[in-house]
């Protein structure tokens, strides 16, 4: 009963998501939802995509659970995970009844959004400062470029000695990596601004603050938001390495514990969530972007082309 | 539209450039890039000069010293008797001198509106909904008047070029700079983008400096047309262009426009061998 309400709400909020974006289209090229409906069904992406998934999941089936390949033959077959994943009474503990499995994803997205927020919060001042500040671009890229190769997981025996504790030192370790890619892809988008929007600027008589918010801080947008999403990919990245070292909770712990106490679906349900949770934050930086360059968006959609 | 394109209502009574032996020097501990050598011009107050001359002879160096974007190394340029540019003076930019853009430098983030009333709002000389007034009424003048809400990106080239004139002009400059504005048109674009530049000359009298490597362009739409020399560039020669005002494309076949040419022709012809030479002298 349970599940069959769990499934349900599932499949209402897939065909949601997915009926609101057909909406969209179908306002773009002005046509009913009906036909933009058929035209997105028919559309070869979308074959595409569904076949993709098809064949992903035929090839675990058939080397796992059919052919028992040697090497493959510890790993559990997609029938098991999903029905582990969704049981009520799960086998190992974790599924979408327990409470454990959401206390996971809790510690997991609270970290991650934690370090990216700070990350973000710290990253593009200090990219746009670097990029418009000759003087401090001198003092700090030297710096910057020296730390930043060092791999996020050499980091966390210092950070576990400085900071109280591991939750702040996993965190701290997260928001590093996140800091890096932010500030240097702010950085990079400082610098691709076309000189001509500077000297137009001045020409219109803008004052140093007035090109800063009007000049460096729209220009570098589009890479700002390039950076965000790589930095979002990376928390993730680096969150989870955190976590299988240092942490009680979360779902690069879910997945490390799982191995060594040999709960080999419950590995597949911790990287199935983490692939879920690591597409929709991204996907939600995404649309961020989109609301705060609508130019672009106009300049890419063509169908808003206005001629002489 | 040609109807409209009268002769001149008003002429500036300020404007006035005066170019007294300009010297540009790039990099001079380095590289030593001697760009303009005695380059002197003198321009009347609301009068069209245009520039012509091989490219890499200076044309853009000397703008951007008007402009206020670099120094110069010797001379001085003066605006209505008051120093511009001297060797001593920082360069400042300002939007008694408005330029327009190659490439363009609308900014592609705001709208033709917001971009338009730029230059008012940020020097707190009108309040948004004032300038946006202003904005209209200049956008509406030159055919512009459904666009204000649009990103540049989704314009052609001849409305991006047309909205960025206006974007200048709304500040109520001494003097528009044009650097090859028109390049890279097609002919029909261009030769409509002649005619709204003209229109707005006639009406708001502004001194305008034009660079351009087209001889026709710079007869068709000048009072004086301005020959430079081969890099190190100076001002060769300088012919009026006494067609009447207001002009237009039937101008473009009468033997006067025709002479004119042919006498631009001769004198770019030879700078531009020249560089050729120059040019064969550095490979070899
Ligand atoms: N910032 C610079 N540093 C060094 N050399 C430059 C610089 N800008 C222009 N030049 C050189 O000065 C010469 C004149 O350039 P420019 O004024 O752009 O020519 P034009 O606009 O007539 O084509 C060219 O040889 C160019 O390479
Ligand atoms: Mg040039």
């Amino acid at each position: 009963m349970q599940t069959a309400l769990i499934l349900i709400a599932l499949a209402a909020l897939i065909l949601g998501a997915m009926a609101w974006r057909i909406h969209k289209q179908a306002k773009l090229y002005e046509v009913g939802f009906g036909r933009q409906l058929v035209n997105t069904l028919s559309s070869r992406s979308f074959q595409l995509t569904l076949a993709g998934f098809v064949i992903f999941v035929g090839l675990w089936y058939v080397t796992v659970s059919l052919l028992k390949l040697p090497w493959f033959n510890r790993l559990p077959g997609p029938v098991e995970v999903v029905s582990e994943w969704l049981s009520p009474a799960p086998v190992f503990g974790i599924s979408i009844y327990t409470k454990d499995y959401y206390t996971h994803i809790f510690y997991s997205t609270y970290r991650a959004t934690a370090a990216f927020l700070l990350a973000t919060l710290l990253g593009i001042p200090f990219g746009l400062l670097m990029g418009w500040n000759k003087k401090f671009y001198d003092y700090s890229l030297p710096l910057v470029e020296l730390i930043r190769p060092i791999p996020p997981l050499a980091w966390v025996p210092l950070a576990i000695l400085v900071l109280p504790g591991s939750e702040p030192a996993v965190i701290f370790v997260t928001f590093l990596v996140a800091f890096f890619v932010t500030t240097l892809n702010t950085l990079l988008g400082v610098e691709s601004i076309d000189e001509n929007y500077f000297r137009a600027a001045k020409c219109l008589g803008a004052s140093n603050k007035d090109i800063l918010f009007d000049v460096v801080v729209p220009g570098a947008l589009p890479y700002i938001f390039t950076g965000l999403q790589i930095s979002m990919g990376a928390s993730w990245f680096s969150l989870v390495a955190g976590e299988m070292i240092a942490a009680q909770y979360g779902l690069g712990f879910l997945i490390w514990d799982s191995y060594s106490v040999i709960a080999y679906p419950v590995i597949f349900i911790g990287m199935a969530t983490l692939g879920i949770i690591g597409w929709a934050s991204s996907a939600l930086v995404r649309v961020v972007g989109r609301r705060l360059m609508a130019w672009r968006e106009a300049e890419l959609s063509g169908s808003a082309r206005v001629e002489v | 539209m040609s109807a409209s394109n009268t002769a001149p209502v008003c002429r500036a009574a300020d404007g006035a450039l005066s170019i007294r032996d300009v010297t540009k020097i790039y990099d001079p501990e380095g590289v030593h890039v001697v760009a303009l050598e005695h380059c002197s011009l003198e321009i009347a107050a609301g009068e069209f000069v245009a520039v012509v001359g091989p490219s890499g002879c200076g044309k853009s160096t000397l703008l951007n010293i008007m402009a206020g974007f670099d120094y110069v190394t010797h001379g001085e340029i003066l605006l209505d008797g008051a120093p511009l540019a001297t060797p001593d003076t920082r360069p400042r930019p300002g939007s008694d001198r408005v330029v327009v853009f190659q490439h363009g430098a609308l900014f592609p983030w705001k709208t033709v509106l917001e971009n338009v009333t730029y230059g008012p709002v940020v020097q707190k000389q009108l309040d948004q909904a004032a300038a946006d007034q202003r904005a209209r009424e200049m956008l509406a003048r030159v055919g512009l008047s459904n666009i204000e809400k649009s990103y540049p990106g989704q314009l052609s080239s001849g409305m991006q070029r047309r909205v960025e004139i206006i974007r200048a002009l709304i500040n109520d400059p001494k003097v528009l700079l044009l650097d090859e504005p028109f390049r890279a048109m097609d002919t029909v674009t261009k030769s409509a983008s002649h005619e709204y530049l003209l229109e707005l000359y006639n009406a708001t009298g502004k001194t305008i400096f034009f660079i351009t490597h087209d001889l026709e362009e710079a007869i068709f739409l000048a009072d004086k047309v301005a020959v430079m020399t081969t890099r190190p560039g100076h001002i060769k020669l300088a012919i009026s262009v006494d067609l009447p005002r207001p002009r237009n494309y039937r101008m473009l076949a009468t033997q006067q426009f025709l002479d004119l040419k042919s006498q631009l022709v001769e004198a770019v012809h030879e700078e531009a061998v020249k560089a050729f030479q120059a040019g064969e002298r550095e490979m070899a």
